[in-house]
Parts: structure tokens; sequence; C-alpha cells
């Protein structure tokens, strides 16, 4: 009988993990958050980026409570279960714009992993393009990986590299919630630096206190079970270990049932929420963060609990895609229901060369500095 | 008395601490492995990696939030 300590970094870790997103994420879109969006970890931190001005797309910027909630959950799990552990130091200008090119990758699609299962679960076949890439994306990651491909070692840091994610999240959740307006606009109205859409996805969200309780509660299961939507393919794949399989699988089984009990299975290609239907580009975009993600070693989700962790490394890939969503959207490579921005193929095509480029020169360097 | 080989795969991302460590166990001279890590989620994996293939585990905390997995066939 395994204890209830233990019973979340056992097999049945990742497995309650996707079950309690799968039942979660369809509430949450019953609750307000945009179709098929009940969790999106890219369009998420997108509109974050919104929120905080970083680009102008008016219909995408709210603090999702969802992200702070997963690091401050993470972070929890971390400090109960003595895992919280400060390291830096593994390539982070690279893993930055692995950050940069996986956002820019996913806002071509659409969305992150996460979303693309729940799509797939709401009747978005759109979806499958992008599962596709996606899969398609990790196995070229595990080929880098067999043939040496490595970031480098990370090294145990002091406690602020730890903590400053943390610090972020509460940053953004107060934020969030005086959403000060300290600009003026030329009118003499009041303006930013927090942005709230009027209409749109942006406009679309649950409460807040449920958007952060899910992000909390999530955050403090995934960090535990190591749950991780690219790392579930990676690992089956590399290793034939399929326990993070399972763990998808659940999310999508209690995903689709959540979302045919609460109305929300609406099958077709036409008309979905917040998707197009290029099926090249979903599967491209998604060929592209299925890669940038399996090179900095798991996908956004985990990045992000891994920064609740004080992984500095993993915080800045997050900021990465942060800053990455910013470029997406003023430079026209992010998609919209209409189909793709007007530079989407320039992006994708500079993002694979630029992961690829990596995948046959980044390896481990020993010498000065490496540990004995 | 057979050799130790010892696996440094502390503060290397996801899966690379597996790949190291299922190298090692690919060499059929080697009954004896040592995996060194520093993260929780590492540790898990490579003992599961290494129980999978039927070696036994032994899990030694270190100073600082490190392992060694003392792995033997």
């Amino acid at each position: 009988m395994l204890s209830s300590k233990r019973i979340l970094t056992s097999a049945w870790g990742p497995i309650i993990t996707g079950a309690v997103v799968g039942i979660l994420a369809p509430i949450l879109t019953a609750k307000g958050n945009p179709g098929n969006m009940g969790i999106c970890v890219a369009c998420f931190n997108r509109d974050i980026a919104g929120a905080l001005g970083l680009h102008r797309a008016a219909l995408v910027q709210y603090i999702r409570p969802e992200i702070p909630g997963f690091i401050l959950g993470a972070f929890a799990a971390a400090l109960v279960f003595g895992e919280f552990k400060p390291r830096c130091g593994s390539a982070p200008i690279v893993r930055f714009f692995l950050g940069v090119f996986a956002m820019i990758g996913a806002l071509i699609f659409l969305g992150c992993p996460w979303r693309a299962y729940l799509r797939l679960t709401g009747g978005d076949w759109n979806a499958i393009w992008g599962i596709t890439g996606l899969i398609s994306g990790v196995l070229i990651g595990i080929a880098f990986l067999k043939f040496g491909f490595s970031l480098g070692r990370n090294r145990p840091s002091a406690w602020p590299v730890g903590i400053i994610a943390v610090l972020i999240a509460i940053g953004l959740l107060l934020f969030q919630v005086y959403t000060p307006l300290l600009g003026r606009d030329p009118n003499g109205q009041p303006t930013g630096p927090i942005f709230s859409s009027k209409e749109g996805p942006g406009s679309m969200h649950a409460p807040l206190v449920i958007s952060l309780a899910v992000g909390f509660g999530i955050g403090f299961l995934a960090q535990r079970s190591r749950f991780c939507t690219v790392g579930a393919i990676r690992d089956f794949v590399l290793l034939r270990d399929p326990h993070l399989l399972y763990g998808i699988l659940a999310l999508i089984v209690t995903a689709f049932a959540t979302n045919l009990m609460l109305g929300q299975f609406r099958p077709g290609f036409v008309d979905q929420p917040i998707s197009h239907t290029n099926g090249f580009m979903n599967f491209g975009g998604m060929v592209l963060a299925g890669l940038a993600f399996t090179l900095a070693g798991g996908c956004p989700g985990r990045q992000v609990f891994l920064s609740g962790e004080g992984d500095g490394d993993a915080a800045l890939f997050v900021l990465g895609m942060i800053v990455g969503a910013g470029f997406a959207h003023n430079f026209s490579f992010a998609s919209s229901p209409k189909g793709p921005g007007a530079f989407s193929l320039w992006a994708l095509a500079i993002g694979l060369m630029f992961c690829i480029g990596l995948g046959f020169t980044m390896r481990e360097v020993e010498g000065i500095g490496g540990r004995s | 008395m057979s050799e130790v080989f010892t696996v440094d795969a502390r503060g290397l991302s996801c899966p690379e601490p597996v790949i190291l460590t299922k190298q090692a166990m690919k060499n059929k001279d080697v009954n004896r492995i040592d995996v060194l890590v520093d993260s929780g989620a590492s540790r898990d994996n490579v003992v599961r990696a290494a129980e999978r293939a039927g070696w036994t585990v032994q899990t030694e905390e270190l100073p600082g939030f490190e392992f060694r997995l003392k792995m033997s066939r």
C-alpha cells in the first residue's frame, strides 16, 4: 500500500495529475475561460505578456492567475517535500531563446501541448495536425539527444536564484488584483501599465479565486508527479517508459468525458474556438514548439513548475516565452482564428533553423567550472 | 570484487541522466554502477529505468540534496 506521501511520485502520480487537469480544465472553460482553453500555458503567458503591455493585441490581454498559481503550487510542494533547490547556469541564454521560439511555434498553432490535447477532447480536429506536429518535433529532439545534445549542467545557486520566479508570481497576482492604471493616453484617460481586454479571449476568464486555486492545486500535484506533456512522448519513444504517457491518456479520457457532460464537445474542423484550419501551419508550428520543448527538457507547464522549485534556467525559459509572445504578436508571427499571421512562415523557418542548429552544436563542455 | 562505474549526472536536464545510465547498463562487463544525481525527478527516473532493466538500486542521500544511486545487476 502506497502512503499518501509517496503516491504522487509513484506510477500513479502522472495519472492522478492528468485526470485532475482533464476534469478541471473543461470546468474552467465552463466557468468563463475561452473555448477549449481551460488551461493553455502558451496562451496564458501570451495574455500575461499583453496585460504587461509587451504586445498590442488588444484581444489577448489578461493576467491569467493560473500561471502564478502553477508557480506557487509547485513552490509549496517543493517546500513541503524538501525539493526546493535554487540552481541555474545550464546555457541560460539558449534556454531563453528556446522559450521565445517554443512560444512562437505554439502561437502559430494557437496552443501549447496542454491545449492541443484539450482542443482534441473538445472536438477540434485541427488539433490532430498540431499533435502530429508535436510528436514529430519531439522525435527530432530525441534524435539530437541520442547523438549527444546537451545544454550542459546547472549548478546549485544562492537562494535568490530560486525565489525570483516566486516573487514574479506574487507580483503578477498583485497586478491582477489592483490593475494599476498609472499612465495617461493623449485624451487624458487612464491607461497601463496593466492592460485588460474589453472583448475577445482576454476578456473571457473564470473568477480569479477559482483560476488561482486550480492553478495552485495543479502546480502542487505536477511538481510532485513530474507531469510533463512533452516528456510523455519523449520517454515513451526514447526510454520505452510509458508512465508519463499514462498521465496524458488520463487527461484525454477525463477531459473528453467532462467536455461531453458539460456540452462542450463540438466535433469538426471549422469554426472551432480560437483555432484556424490551416493544417500545414498547425503541424509546422507544433513541430517547432515540440522540438524547442524537447531541447529544453520539458513542456511549458513543466518549465513553469521547475521555476517554482528553484530552477532559474526554467524561469528564464518561461520569461523567454513571455517575451516571445510579445514578438509573436508585434511581428505578425502569431496566428489568429482567420489563419496564420503575415510572417508566420518566416518565423517558423527561422525558429526551426535555430533549434536544428542548436541540436547539432550544443554539447557538454568539460573544463574549469565543471563539477568535480 | 568488481569495479564500480560512476555516472555523474548532477545538473543535467531530463532525460540526460537516464540516457547516461542506460549507456552504462549496456556494458556487459559492468555489474556495479553509481549514479550521482541532484534532483528528485532525476533520482526517480534513474531508479525507475534501472529497476525496469532488472537492476537493484540502493539510494544514499548525500549532503546538498544530492543522491548516490548504487545500482547492481
